[in-house]
């Protein structure tokens, strides 16, 4: 049973169908990336599974049940989590902050409890660091751990972005444009950490993103989208040689008379 | 009869409240910067056309207070952008609500000291007359205030929509920055949106003066102002005035209807309302962000 | 220069950071219990004044510096406690009680006022509060047979176990009562704060997408924030009923919503230090004003500084200035100098450097 399937989902702002009838499974443990031009409805499809947007038509199901009834903040407990694109960290907190409130779905404390720091919370809140120590160590942000958001540079955000969503121990991580603005050794960075993930912490990857060469190297299936549109499906080298994503990315390349 | 008499006093009082609130729409419309402030900058508008033409201050001939008066608070609300909220560029939103919140303390406090707290009423060329309108016995300033602020209404509308400077305040407004690219001078712009937002208020103060008297603490009717905008819709400058004159005609009508007291709280009960049901308003100008 | 080492994770939990922090508190609490002993009871009452101030500060603080959403309206919660904790008493109930009760009452009174105007952002919120204290100034005068309407009420006498508590009568242990309340109000706050629903509270400030996203429901926990922070209000407002004596409409009328938001801004938003700053400013500002002018006649003949209103509007000036030249308020202001100490000589001007953004138009949400 795939982990997560989207099933003829179809979703249109106003007159512009942003995505049109686009169904495929993301098997567990595989890495499977989205890939089209800008205005593809990439985005639009995360922000379905996040449960941002409804869908007009269609289902998505996750391990075979649907999430449709579910709001945005219930998202997180069947174990999915995911970074956005424009970066959306909390400015006015550090990094180990961030990563604390990353633990927000295993919160076991009441606010009882909690407004008395009774010795269960306090238990709580080591458990809670030392998961996100893992977290920091596998991404080597420990240089960065009580730094100010507003202060970093962009790479590193990128990174404590990803470190966020690791830190929620999700079994389905979306990646949102994972490498956008990134230099060619965060891009290779990336790359190791995308493999890591999905070798050692046997995580499922469902990524949306432009730097083809990030997406040749760790992803198992490809799916290209185009105007909202299932272009085609496969390996990575099946979708980049295929006639219609060529066509879609560089136009139909009639004859140029120099 | 006595239905169109209180009909017409509530829409001229509505049509202060709409004046305010259209000061204040235009500001936000322009800048994205809520100005707390509007309803003390009318009153301001008011004290400064009373000292310029009552007898016992400088006395001048009323048809040359008015424009002064305007002109006067044009300046005053240049000034207070170049002085003051320009430093706040940058800052959220809600550094400059809280901003122009305490100015209008300010601004109360200084007129307060300038021309004590007494309440004074503006001498007008035409106190006391009537207008006769099929069988109606209105006053003069009444519908002086309507009228002046429906042509002042169209005038700001068609400015936003055709003119190259109102285009160019929309522009400012939506993205600073894409602005800035394009070649729009924002802060210049910004500047000029102040100006324009005090003479509205001066307008709007004059009239108010001239139906009843004024002391400083008039202006906290500027949250009535803000229901007014509220409910015809944020960044909608026909909504406002119209947002003003439902609460203009509520008034009278509730003070006629429910028991006393009761009245007071009409219009910040509907304001909830529509904050809670329709919080965009009656023409709605927000829009959905993708993420 | 100092370094903290830090040992454990236990270090980042707890209280204070390092054992100098905590020696300093430790001797601030200290120099609090031993003010009886060295001030006079006009400025001890003066001190208790702004220790509920804080009470009411800290309940601000916590929707608006830690949780972002701005209220314009508290001064409605802060009569609500009054109110029902004059009413309670005035029924025989013993203070014990009612004073706690006031508080809770308030709270779930206060977020089920606000379930309706949670979702709105921003401005509409502020909006919305404001136009709730207003309406709470004109409730409280058309539900007469409760509050007494204009007349108001006479807060009834503190009887705790036997001991008469009286503002004027025995101004001793009414500070003691304030300080007491203070400080649990003050442990709530930062063990809240340090715990996961504090960083839910801040995650909404900075993020409600991305809060969302990693689990915090954000209806709830806003609900929650409100109800705390009405809870905390509905304390500090019964304490200023007896501080008040007797109390109206007009004692909570929409002006002090707003004085309470522009002090928590002076105080520094977003931190619990800010709301004592703020409520010393509030506290000590019309001596300040008297000395100053007395000191202003004596000087310089001035006659004039007698004005109505002076303290609203040297308050919202003190604001104003605090804005433009340090939005991160008196605190704000007191990390950096200390920074520059603790970092010295290797403090840069340009740590705390907020970033500017450029506005982008919040009507796209």
């Amino acid at each position: 049973m795939s982990l997560l399937s989207l099933e003829n989902v179809t979703l249109s702002f106003g007159g512009l169908i942003a995505v049109n009838n686009v169904s495929f499974h993301v098997g567990e443990g595989e890495v499977f990336s989205l890939v089209g031009p800008n205005g593809a409805g990439k985005s639009t499809v995360f922000n379905l599974i996040s449960r941002f947007y409804d869908p007009q038509k269609g289902n998505i199901k996750v391990n075979g049940e649907s999430i449709l009834r579910l709001r945005p903040d219930q998202v997180p407990s069947l174990g999915i989590a995911r970074t956005f694109q424009n970066i959306e960290l909390f400015e006015q907190s550090t990094v180990l902050q961030n990563l604390l409130i990353g633990r927000q779905r295993h919160r076991k404390s009441n606010l009882l409890s909690e407004m008395f720091f009774a010795p269960s919370v306090r238990q709580e809140e080591r458990r809670h660091r030392h998961v996100v120590e893992e977290v920091i160590d596998f991404l080597e942000l420990q240089a960065y751990r009580d730094k100010y958001i507003a202060g970093l540079p962009y790479g590193i955000r990128k990174v404590v972005e990803l470190a966020r969503a690791l830190a929620t121990e999700p079994k389905l991580l979306l990646l949102d444009e994972p490498a956008s603005g990134l230099s060619l050794e965060e891009t290779n960075d990336m790359i190791y950490w995308i493999e890591d993930i999905k070798k050692q912490m046997n995580i499922t990857v469902l990524m949306v993103e432009h730097d083809m060469n990030l997406v040749a190297s760790v992803s198992d299936r490809v799916l290209a989208l185009a105007d909202g549109k299932e272009l085609a499906i496969g390996t990575p080298s099946e979708v980049q040689s295929h006639p219609d994503v060529i066509k879609a990315y560089l136009g139909t390349g009639g004859e140029i008379n120099v | 009869m006595d239905f169109w008499q209180l009909a017409i006093s509530g829409l001229a009082n509505g049509s202060v409240y709409g004046l305010i609130a259209l000061g204040f729409v235009l500001i936000y419309k322009a800048t994205e910067a809520v100005n707390f402030a509007q309803g003390d900058f009318m009153m301001m508008g008011a004290f400064i056309t009373i000292w310029l033409t009552n007898e016992q201050y400088l006395g001048f001939s009323f048809w040359l207070a008015i424009p002064l008066a305007i002109l006067i608070m044009a300046l005053l609300g240049y000034l207070l952008d170049v002085v003051v909220i320009r430093r706040m560029f940058g800052q959220p939103q809600i550094a400059v609500i809280i901003l122009t919140i305490a100015l209008g303390f300010i601004i109360r406090f200084a007129a307060g000291a300038i021309w004590s707290h007494e309440p004074q009423l503006l001498e007008t060329p035409f106190a006391g007359r009537e207008v006769h309108f099929g069988g109606l016995v209105l006053g003069f300033e009444e519908v002086a205030v309507i009228i002046v602020t429906l042509l002042l209404t169209m005038f700001l509308f068609l400015f936003f929509k055709k003119a190259k400077l109102g285009k160019a305040m929309q522009a400012a407004s939506q993205n600073q920055l894409a602005a800035y690219y394009v070649g729009i001078p924002v802060k210049r712009i910004q500047s000029l949106v102040w100006a324009l937002g005090g003479s509205v208020a001066a307008v709007a103060g004059i009239l108010f003066a001239s139906k009843g008297a004024v002391d400083p603490s008039t202006g906290l009717l500027g949250i009535k102002a803000f229901a007014a905008a509220v409910i015809g819709g944020f960044g909608s400058l026909p909504g406002a005035l119209i947002g003003g004159l439902i609460i203009g005609l509520i008034e009278p009508f509730a003070a006629y209807g429910l028991p006393a007291g009761y009245s007071q709280v009409a219009p910040y009960a509907l304001m909830l309302l529509v904050l809670i049901f329709r919080p965009a308003g009656l023409f709605s100008q927000m829009h959905e962000k993708k993420v | 220069m100092r370094f903290v080492f830090k040992r454990s994770y236990d270090d980042d939990i707890k209280l204070f950071k390092h054992r100098p922090q905590a020696f300093y508190y430790l001797a601030l609490l200290i120099l609090m219990l031993a003010l009886p002993l060295l001030l006079d009871d006009f400025f001890l009452g003066e001190v208790t004044y702004v220790l509920i101030f804080a009470i009411a500060g800290m309940g601000l603080m916590l929707l608006t510096g830690h949780t972002g959403q701005v209220s314009l309206g508290h001064a409605a919660f802060l009569a609500l406690g009054a109110y029902l904790n004059a009413i309670m008493l005035s029924k025989g109930i013993p203070f014990v009680i009612t004073l706690p009760l006031a508080g809770i009452l308030t709270g779930i009174i206060g977020m089920i006022i606000a379930l309706p105007v949670l979702r709105l952002h921003g401005i509409y919120l502020a909006i919305a509060t404001l136009a709730i204290s207003v309406l709470a100034d004109d409730i409280i005068v058309m539900a007469e047979p409760f509050t007494g309407g204009v007349t108001g009420l006479v807060a009834p006498p503190i009887d705790i176990f036997g001991l008469d508590i009286d503002r004027y009568g025995t101004p001793i242990l009414f500070y003691f009562l304030v300080l007491f309340v203070t400080l649990f109000v003050l442990m709530i706050y930062r063990n809240i704060m340090r715990s996961p629903l504090g960083r839910a509270f801040v995650a909404m400030r900075d993020s409600e997408i991305s809060a969302q996203a990693l689990g915090v429901n954000i209806t709830k926990t806003k609900a929650t924030a409100f109800a705390i922070s009405c809870a905390i209000t509905g304390l500090a407002g019964a304490l200023l009923g007896h501080f008040a004596g007797a109390f109206n409409n007009e004692t909570f009328n929409i002006v002090l919503s707003i004085q309470l938001l522009l002090m928590i801004v002076i105080g520094g938003l977003g931190s619990i230090h800010g709301a004592f700053f703020g409520a010393m400013v509030v506290g000590f500002l019309p001596q300040f004003i008297a000395i100053s002018r007395d000191f202003a006649t004596d000087n310089f003949g001035f006659n004039s500084l007698s004005m109505p209103g002076i303290e609203t509007g040297v308050f919202a000036l003190i604001l104003v200035l605090f804005i433009l030249f340090e939005p991160m308020g008196i605190y704000g202001r007191w990390v950096k100098i200390r920074t520059y100490f603790e970092l010295f000589p290797f403090y840069r001007k340009n740590m705390f450097k907020r970033q500017k953004s450029y506005l982008k138009t919040e009507r796209m949400k």
